[in-house]
């Protein structure tokens, strides 16, 4: 392990990140909490020898020239592996074929990520958070090279310049490859404050390059948490109580070890698991148990009780998170427009489902998962072993799908809590109806709005969130520093961008019963920007107006929406005729600092189903590290937040989840997807998110494009096709 | 004892008759590239080629197979159409998180040998079976018809 000391790219004397002594800052109007962060270092002294030149913890270059690139990033499919190898490579000028990666290990002095101040990859801000350290550390790298080459050669450090893993001597035609420099820049003191390029000096940032994951996902090679194989292991599967917060009753562990392949039978108070030599014994021999549960008091719990709770929190003031001018008065001066919107409980459903495995000695525990959150993956098995931390180690893996489940640590502690119970490692992998029956729920959300118009503008906007806060558990300091307002649940809200004179956004706490809640891609924004967009069409149409002319009208402060407005517009063909029953709809959002504008062109048949014609999203998100990443994140997204729009409902019934597999939890499917034009839009601003950035714009201009075919103003998702075939009326709340 | 002939080579493998190719390949040989999705048929992740033909090994009893011969995502890229779809594949950078991939290429590829220039119907008919939960149908409609191409150059 290496061992922490002074940060390479901070002030001598300071102390390693520590998140718990970090100031809270509250940013602004931009609704984000940042932590003061400053770049953790390491030094190749502190560790044992070691003929490799490590001056901080995220470079290790060996005498070979082989550049190790530490990720402290988790590769999930957003393609962040290659984007910060690309950042590191770049300041570094490494040869970019002498290149690999490694996961970074638990450890959150070393690897928080800097927004959070956790060890988590989420929130789309991991080119964000890391822009400047990662670039810092990998400059500072290069200047000790630099400055050992120069030392060696005894010419001025300032006449010499590194590219492609060398260093170079203009004057004199000199090189000294990277490799070679090892031992001599171990001994050079890290510069205090090294110069970063100018965009103009960039030789891969902005180009677009080859993801290095790629490769072996098309042969079979690559590893997930799931394709664990340590010797001996046994595979597991589980069932939890159904009912939330249930527990085990009766179980017959007789009939499951008659089955061929079974080994053992583990009972806890909630869970059950079978182990076997292979899966399908561990399923059958689950099957077997017959297993009754003690139910508990959330057996009563159903979608409708929990829909009930939110709507009467909703009637409660909330806590005022933005307020400007005089929202009251403007309202009460009229004509008042008002409209509820209503979202559901969301399954995240990666491909790869749930699993862990486990190998727990006496002394020890090893852990191969895929997680977001490696040092909390660390903490929690601590905790459930009674090990100390330095006893478990984790092995984290490439993700298959992420999305926020795996920012949760629950079915690592469930399967480290069986493999408590287990000789020799075994590997839990839920089924994928335990999986989805089991998951953290993107939450229900109830959203009220009250807004009037003025000369074709809105002058007052009330809006008033009501839903679960996921923050006030994940991250409690950034829920309770933030003076209870849940920072994820109002983004996109506070910071509307349109111009409104009289502005207020409350938020109500209100926690469904029995349903565990957590982040799902697009989190707060998700919930936000579909009961906006909505609701500003209804309002263009209140004032007469046509939906991107209204809201232009109101984009004078932010340019750079206003421009992917028109680029998106002129793109999509905004304005030309259609079909019948087809119409085009549009979102406007500014999302984990991107600034997009999307047309979503889709047709109603006479049954009310939907069809994809077309998409078409205008984006400047600021610098842009690899642009085919860019446009493949915003294909990708779009298409989670269809789906969710076109199909995504979790209904609790009798305290238990509905849903089970992906026949009754859909997915859109190819024949069903649409065409996707995404056009970036050149922009010098420092990065912006994009993992979640089209998960968040779709449903709504999917919803507008509805009203614009049939007239018809859904205000909850998904979209119920009875009421776009005139069956039953448009739900009003 | 179950008889099988997976890539080129025989395996015989002590396992219920009626147990799923997917757990064969996956828990008793090795091959984990093969993948669990859901368990009944609705994702395509666990797609392999029986004599050619893309099956579902997630619902396919291991003792039905026979002595027909499977391919797994392990050894498709030794096939033309196997190795064309994984060019293309990573030219046109299908791949998010790639957990779906092998079965997106194993359709593709049975795709491909069955239909050397697929149009979007075909496409979508082969590859309905098939989610992806990153979304990258864009790019897999483009790559199946990237990879046609080669064919016919």
């Amino acid at each position: 392990m290496p061992t922490p000391c002074e940060p390479v790219a901070s002030r001598p004397g300071t102390e390693p990140a520590d998140p718990g002594r970090r100031a809270l800052l509250k940013a602004g109007g931009a609704g984000v909490f940042l932590f003061a962060f400053h770049v953790p270092g390491v030094t190749a002294s502190g560790s044992a020898p070691h003929p490799a030149f490590a001056p901080n913890a995220f470079i290790r270059i060996e005498r070979s020239g082989k550049v190790t690139l530490i990720m402290p990033q988790v590769e999930m499919g957003q393609g962040i592996y290659t984007a910060h190898a690309m950042m590191l490579a770049d300041e570094l000028d490494a040869a970019w074929d002498s290149v690999s990666l490694e996961a970074a290990p638990p450890d959150t002095a070393l690897y928080a990520n800097p927004v959070f101040g956790v060890q988590a990859t989420g929130n789309s801000n991991s080119v964000r958070a890391f822009w400047l350290p990662l670039r810092r550390a990998a400059a500072a790298s290069r200047g000790m090279l630099v400055a050992a080459a120069a030392r060696r050669w005894r010419v001025d450090p300032a006449a010499c310049t590194a590219d492609n893993g060398e260093v170079i001597h203009s004057p004199s035609g000199r090189r000294l490859p990277y490799g070679a420099l090892v031992d001599a820049a171990s001994r050079e003191p890290p510069p205090g404050n090294p110069p970063l390029k100018s965009p103009a000096e960039f030789k891969l940032i902005g180009r677009p390059m080859k993801r290095l994951d790629t490769p072996d996902k098309v042969n079979g090679k690559a590893k997930f948490g799931i394709d664990m194989m340590p010797a001996g292991v046994k595979i597991a599967t589980l069932a939890a109580c159904p009912v939330f917060g249930g527990k085990v009753g009766h179980v017959n562990p007789d009939a499951a070890q008659r089955i061929p392949g079974v080994r053992q039978v583990v009972v806890l108070d909630d869970l059950v698991a079978v182990v076997g030599d292979h899966f399908w014994a561990a399923k059958q021999g689950l099957a077997a148990l017959a297993i009754t549960w003690e139910e508990g008091p959330n057996a009563t719990v159903d979608s409708a009780l929990i829909g009930d709770r939110l709507r009467a929190a909703s009637e409660r003031p909330g806590v005022v998170a933005r307020n400007l001018g005089d929202v009251g008065k403007a309202l009460a001066a009229g004509p008042r427009h008002e409209a509820r919107f209503e979202l559901p409980f969301l399954a995240h459903a990666p491909m790869e489902p749930m699993n862990c495995t486990v190998q727990v000695t006496p002394d020890a525990c090893e852990v191969w998962v895929g997680t977001q959150v490696c040092a909390r993956t660390q903490s929690a098995v601590a905790k459930v072993t009674g090990l100390p931390p330095e006893k478990v180690t984790v092995h984290n893996q490439l993700l298959g799908g992420g999305f926020g489940r795996r920012l949760e640590t629950d079915a690592t502690e469930k399967a480290v809590r069986i493999a408590q119970h287990v000789a020799g490692p075994v590997k839990v992998v839920y089924t994928r109806e335990e999986d989805i029956q089991h998951d953290l729920y993107r939450p229900t959300y109830y959203n009220r709005i009250a807004a009037t118009l003025k000369d074709g503008r809105i002058d007052a906007w009330h809006y008033r969130v009501t839903g679960s806060s996921i923050m006030a558990r994940w991250l409690p300091p950034a829920y309770v520093g933030n003076h209870d307002v849940d920072v994820d649940e109002v983004d996109s809200a506070v910071d509307m961008p349109y111009e409104i004179p009289n502005f207020r956004v409350e938020v109500v706490r209100e926690e469904p019963p029995a349903v565990p809640t957590g982040f799902w891609r697009g989190v707060g924004p998700n919930n936000n920007v579909f009961a906006i967009e909505s609701f500003m069409d209804e309002l263009a149409a209140a004032a007469g107006k046509d939906p991107v002319a209204f809201r232009r009208g109101m984009l004078g402060k932010t340019p750079r929406l206003e421009h992917a407005l028109d680029v998106a517009a002129e793109k999509a063909g905004w304005g030309r005729p259609l079909p019948q029953r087809t119409g085009r709809g549009v979102c406007c959002q500014v999302a984990f600092a991107s600034f997009i504008a999307t047309v979503v062109e889709a047709e109603v048949d006479t049954n009310g189903e939907v069809h994809l014609r077309r998409v078409t999203s205008a984006v400047d998100t600021g610098t842009v590290v690899n642009p085919d990443t860019i446009v493949a994140q915003l294909q990708g997204g779009l298409i989670f937040g269809l789906t969710a729009a076109l199909y995504g409902e979790i209904t609790i019934e009798k305290g238990r989840v509905q849903q089970s597999n992906f026949n009754d939890y859909r997915m859109l499917r190819i024949d069903q997807a649409p065409k996707i034009d995404i056009h970036l839009i050149a922009s010098g601003e420092p990065p912006g998110g994009i993992g979640e950035t089209g998960t968040t714009a779709g449903p709504p201009a999917l919803r507008n494009a509805l009203y614009a075919a049939t007239g018809i103003a859904l205000r909850r998702l998904p979209i119920d096709r009875e009421v776009l075939a005139g069956k039953k009326p448009a739900w009003r709340g | 004892m179950i008889k099988l002939r997976i890539n080129g080579l025989d395996h015989t493998v002590d396992a219920p008759s009626d147990m799923p190719l997917l757990w064969v390949l996956r828990d008793l040989l090795g091959l984990t590239g093969t993948k669990f999705g859901c368990g009944i048929a609705q994702c395509g992740a666990c797609t392999v080629h029986v004599d050619g033909q893309p099956v579902r090994s997630c619902m396919l009893a291991a003792g039905s197979v026979g002595n027909r011969a499977v391919t797994t995502i392990e050894a498709v890229g030794a096939t033309p159409q196997g190795a064309r779809i994984q060019k293309a594949w990573l030219e046109l950078e299908v791949v998010q998180c790639g957990y779906c991939q092998s079965g997106q290429i194993m359709s593709a590829a049975a795709l491909l040998a069955s239909t050397p220039s697929p149009d979007d119907s075909d496409i979508d008919a082969a590859m309905a079976g098939n989610i992806c939960r990153c979304g990258t149908y864009v790019r897999i409609r483009e790559a199946i018809k990237r990879a046609a191409g080669y064919e016919q150059s």
